[in-house]
């Protein structure tokens, strides 16, 4: 079944900025726009799967990585922690064509003024697209840097209208194991589904971001489809993939790897070189794609450079104890 | 023409055979490396490779006895030091790989001493050093009944190698778990072998 659901504040499509345009997911639309820093990518190899995916149109990039080089498309949809799909970097790539996103529907609950199960296109239709180029530090010491497309979180929020008791918001990932090896696994130590959240003021912040593609298509489905957060200034596994639940709420939320291992990944997760991982040291990363007998070697930064979108956030806060 | 097939012949079969099937590890590392197929992150491809390599080869080297025992040939047991030096010459690569690809020399009297994974790898590690030194014909000899004791650090030896690879699990334990069934099995038999043998004196007596 799929719900669809109007909410009063709906506009219809005439009314909506001429410049926006609409796009029905797996449906692809003439007159694309397509990223000039994706076209200058060096060394990008597009495949196959990128040709299947739906051009997206937005308004170029916001580069927050300024300078950095992008790692190529094929790394970046090749290479992935999506433990839905197995354990392995490749297991993704190999298993997530398995997975159906359309149609897509999104649960919002709790202390918001418009709960209700939203078809995805629905809660999109009211914003238009954005490029946004985030560097994406993993906690298991490496990183990318990815041109994200999608609309900041705060838009998608605030038309949901979090009341004053809404302190945190949840998400959840799709569970569905029928089309998702990984979560039919018995040696698996994750609590399906995958929980996330974060404190309302850091969903609030303007680098949060609800992404649906990347180089300037869809998202595929080993990276997050057809909905996903990027928090570039946490480390990656907060930024949830195929989200099918949004819920605000009072209390701080426990999220997936707090509940496996505590002592090692904390509810705030902002990447931070001075608080090592208990079983390695985050003070350098891998960027990606990365040399075969010498490593591309970067300092991890604090907030992964972000501190000047996000550090007052945190302003007073023992970081080494709010991991 | 008549071929003479000897006892002689068929340890040298098995023994090629098992000094080719050592070397399948390097080869597809190799393999994939010239092809430029380790992905994005060549460091942990290489360094996570030689590892289980390093670990398939420790437990190969423990399943020499039981074949003996079952099938009831010598030969396994000549093929042994073999398939030991073999894990020991992986074990060594995946050391430098982790040092040079995953550590880059830095930090590494923190890593040594905090980080448990890695103290139980570096343990697993150094029992086998020990091991490689006195694997010679001569060493046997001038060792005599001593040499079989410290070659038993094996068994010590591979329970620290499986914990340090279960330490590293993230969110799936199934390939730490099968590695973990066999090993336990390899143990067990000797256990219920050293178990039998140690009855069998009492019985006659």
């Amino acid at each position: 079944m799929h719900f669809k659901k109007r909410p009063s504040w709906a506009i219809s499509e005439s009314e909506v900025t001429p410049e926006s345009v609409y796009l029905n997911r797996r449906k692809f639309m003439s007159g694309v726009a397509v990223s000039a820093a994706a076209m200058a990518a060096p060394g990008l190899v597009w495949g196959s799967q990128h040709d299947n995916l739906s051009a997206l149109t937005y308004r170029k990039a916001d580069t927050y990585a300024p300078n950095e080089d992008l790692t190529p498309y094929k790394d970046v949809i090749r290479y992935n922690n999506f433990y839905e799909f197995g354990p392995g970097k490749e297991d993704p790539s190999r298993h997530a064509d398995q997975l159906v996103v359309d149609p897509w529907s999104i649960n919002v609950e709790g202390e918001c003024a418009r709960p209700g199960r939203y078809a995805l296109e629905d809660l999109l239709q009211p914003h238009s697209y954005q490029e946004r180029i985030y560097r994406l530090r993993c906690v298991e010491a490496w990183s990318m840097v990815i041109p994200w497309v999608g609309i900041p979180l705060a838009d998608v929020l605030a038309q949901l209208e979090p009341t004053s008791k809404a302190k945190y918001v949840y998400f959840e990932t799709l569970e569905r194991p029928e089309q998702m090896p990984g979560q039919r696994s018995v040696f698996s130590t994750i609590d399906w589904p995958y929980r996330e959240g974060l404190r309302m003021d850091e969903a609030m912040n303007e680098l949060s971001f609800l992404a649906v593609g990347l180089y300037g298509r869809e998202l595929p489905n080993q990276n997050g489809a057809p909905i996903r957060l990027v928090v570039p200034w946490k480390y990656g596994f907060k930024s949830i993939k195929s989200i099918v639940r949004i819920r605000f709420m009072e209390e701080q939320p426990k999220t997936s790897w707090e509940m496996i291992a505590p002592d090692e990944y904390g509810f705030y997760a902002n990447v931070n070189p001075e608080v090592d991982h208990p079983r390695w040291s985050q003070k350098r990363e891998r960027r990606l794609p990365s040399g075969i007998f010498s490593p591309n070697w970067r300092e991890t930064k604090k907030f992964n450079g972000y501190g000047e979108q996000v550090a007052h956030l945190y302003k007073g806060m023992d970081l080494a104890k709010y991991y | 023409m008549l071929v003479h097939w000897s006892q002689a012949t068929t340890l040298r079969v098995v023994k090629v055979t098992l000094f080719l099937a050592a070397l399948v590890p390097l080869f597809v590392l190799t393999q994939r490396i010239v092809m430029g197929d380790l992905g994005p992150d060549p460091a942990q491809a290489i360094t996570e490779s030689l590892g289980k390599a390093a670990f398939q080869l420790l437990l190969a080297t423990l399943l020499m006895t039981p074949l003996r025992k079952l099938t009831g040939w010598a030969g396994w047991i000549r093929c042994r030091r073999m398939l030991g030096l073999f894990a020991f010459f992986y074990a060594v690569l995946h050391v430098l790989a982790f040092l040079q690809l995953i550590l880059g020399w830095g930090d590494l009297w923190a890593t040594f001493t905090r980080r448990p994974y890695i103290i139980m790898g570096a343990a697993g590690f150094l029992l086998l050093v020990p091991l490689a030194l006195t694997s010679t014909q001569k060493m046997m000899k001038r060792m005599g009944r001593s040499w079989k004791p410290l070659h038993r650090l094996i068994y010590l030896s591979s329970i620290c190698v499986w914990l340090h690879f279960l330490w590293q699990a993230r969110s799936d334990v199934l390939e730490m778990v099968i590695y973990g069934v066999v090993l336990l099995v390899l143990l067990l038999v000797r256990a219920y072998w050293f178990g039998v043998s140690s009855l069998v004196p009492l019985k006659k007596a």
